[in-house]
């Protein structure tokens, strides 16, 4: 072993090294293992008077491909492939240090935003007695924490973070400045934009400020998806977790109702906000994305059930006269097809030639929009009958804004299919729109009181 | 001559073992051995050795440890435990099962060869 590795050889075999790290299957130590044996293949090469290069060649020939290599070790320790979200990694290295700082980091930022939710006791304001105001104030506990990680996350710059901190400010002023009676139309209607609004700031955080990229606003797209999934798996949890504390503490005499739905509930929900967040970049790359997934299974079901819905409509001829719930229900429906409409195309292979599924999203959409002209008819229809008012005003522009999505992606959806045009319009297209979105839940935020006179 | 895939694996374990059954050993300085003992006819993929080391560990037929022999690198030694002993033991019962078996057959199929190739010549 007293072989003088020259720096050539040494390259390749950092190469190879690095080659193997990438498989997740396999371990450091294993990597380690492998790097020693191909070492000793490549001294006894040597030995026998091969030049550096073509011992190299021969051992990593001999040592078989890595493909093979990680298949048998998957084999082996299929566990691997299940246990990869540690919260911080086994071994010692500056990635694991990196991650240790990021789990701390995030820990400060859910503390950050538990507490946020009870500063407002300290002057007075009851979670139990000021439901509105907590209501309209709601998105202004956990977001700015949730901001203020990704902002440490990509090392903005300190001019990004005051841009941040002034549009919270912003959502600040929406949300309190006005005098709006608690339960005025317009008020509801910011308790209900607001959380949007600031959503998009955050965007801008995650973003890195980097929000004009289409792929940056693609992978806010699918952070958002997963984020609502880890979000709402955490929510299972802390609901059976709040159970089994009433239950137990119940048994033994004592009335824990005060401290679960004035401490843990509120606070366990702000804090899961970032920890969802944080679950959702730890473990990118390693999980498969879950709204895809979804996705894929609903899509089909979904674009059934509009159609059997479009059929009833027609065979009982009930279309107008829909009241005011149902409406309320078919935005929803919208909105979730528009939901499936994004992860699939979030999902989608850009190159991937356009197949059944994509005719079946085509299917989903044009239902979607017969149903958005139906609803959009419906408003306009009460509105001419009982003039505007704050709700009916934002639900018809927001079922104009869902109207020309669905529209355009029907459009685009169909050139794709013909051939005509490519898959990176239609997304391009969708990354575009979050702008509109973003613009109208600010405009409900702060042009509505006004406009409506703070009824 | 080639080995096929199916025996090769079939005979890894006991080779294997009954290597670290002499002395405790390494990946590469296994392999080597094997290579010798069938003068060069058993070849595996080097690579596929260690998670068939690493199975054995986990089924506690050997253990292993790192020890740097050069000072520099360290390198992953693996020896046989007691149980492992007893799997060479059982294995060797098999083989010996199988290969006594397989002699019957092959001395039987030789005998009958030469009885027949004479009768099917004339």
């Amino acid at each position: 072993m007293t072989i003088n590795w020259d720096t050539d050889l040494e390259t390749q075999i950092a190469e190879w090294r690095s080659y193997l790290h990438r498989r997740r299957e396999l371990h450091r130590a294993d990597a380690e293992e492998l790097e020693d044996h191909l070492r000793s293949t490549i001294t006894e090469l040597t030995e026998a008077g091969l030049h550096d290069d073509e011992a190299f060649l021969v051992a990593v020939k001999r040592m078989g491909s890595v493909d093979e290599l990680s298949r048998e070790f998957t084999r082996e320790h299929a566990d691997r492939l299940w246990k990869q979200l540690m919260l911080t990694a086994g071994d010692d290295g500056p990635a694991s240090a990196r991650s240790r700082t990021d789990l701390r980091v995030m820990i400060g930022c859910a503390v950050a935003a538990a507490v946020a939710i009870k500063a407002p006791a300290l002057f007075g304001l009851e979670l139990g007695d000021d439901g509105f105001f907590y209501g309209r104030n709601l998105s202004l506990f956990a977001l700015p924490p949730l901001a203020a990680y990704f902002a440490w996350r990509r090392r903005t710059p300190i001019s990004g973070v005051g841009l941040l901190a002034l549009l919270f400010t912003f959502g600040v002023v929406a949300a309190n400045a006005y005098p709006l009676a608690d339960d005025a139309d317009t008020a509801v209607l910011t308790a209900l934009h607001l959380p949007i609004a600031l959503w998009f700031v955050v965007g801008v955080a995650y973003m890195g400020g980097d929000w004009r990229s289409d792929r940056k606003r693609m992978d806010y797209i699918r952070f958002t998806g997963e984020w609502f999934i880890y979000f709402v798996l955490l929510a299972f949890g802390g609901g059976v977790l709040i159970g089994l504390t009433a239950g137990a503490f119940e048994a033994i005499g004592l009335d824990t109702q005060a401290v679960i739905s004035e401490w843990l509930l509120p606070c366990g929900a702000m804090a899961a906000v970032v920890v969802a967040a944080w679950l959702v970049e730890a473990k990118q790359g390693v999980i498969e994305n879950m709204a895809p997934v979804l996705t894929r299974v609903f899509t089909p079901l979904f674009a059934a059930t509009l159609l059997a819905f479009l059929g009833a409509a027609i065979w009982t001829n009930s279309w107008i006269d829909i009241e005011r719930e149902p409406l309320i229900i078919f935005d929803f429906l919208l909105v979730v097809v528009l939901g499936l409409l994004l992860y699939t195309i979030s999902a989608r292979d850009p190159a991937a030639r356009p197949g059944i599924f994509d005719r079946l999203q085509l299917t989903l959409v044009v239902s979607a929009l017969i149903i958005d002209i139906m609803v959009l008819l419906a408003i306009t229809s009460r509105i001419i009958e009982w003039g505007s008012s704050p709700n009916k005003s934002a639900a018809l522009g927001e079922n104009l804004i869902l109207l020309t999505n669905l529209a355009w992606s029907a459009w685009l959806f169909l050139g794709l299919i013909r051939g005509t045009a490519p898959f990176a319009r239609l997304e391009r297209w969708q990354t575009n729109y979050l702008a509109v979105y973003a613009v109208w839940a600010w405009a409900v935020v702060f042009a509505f009181p006004p406009i409506f006179a703070y009824a | 001559m080639h080995i096929t895939k199916d025996l090769v694996a079939a005979s890894a374990t006991p080779l294997v073992l009954g290597i670290l059954a002499q002395e405790e050993s390494y990946g590469y300085a296994i392999l080597k051995q094997v290579s010798e003992l069938s003068s060069g006819q058993l070849e595996w993929s080097d690579g596929l050795l260690y998670p068939l080391l690493h199975r054995l560990e986990r089924l506690g037929s050997v253990e292993s440890y790192w020890r740097a022999p050069d000072g520099v690198r360290r390198r992953k030694y693996y020896r046989i435990t007691e149980q492992g002993r007893a799997e060479l033991a059982e294995q060797r019962r098999q083989w010996g099962a199988v290969v006594d078996a397989l002699r019957g057959i092959w001395s039987a199929a030789s005998a009958t060869r030469t009885i027949s190739a004479p009768a099917s010549e004339g």
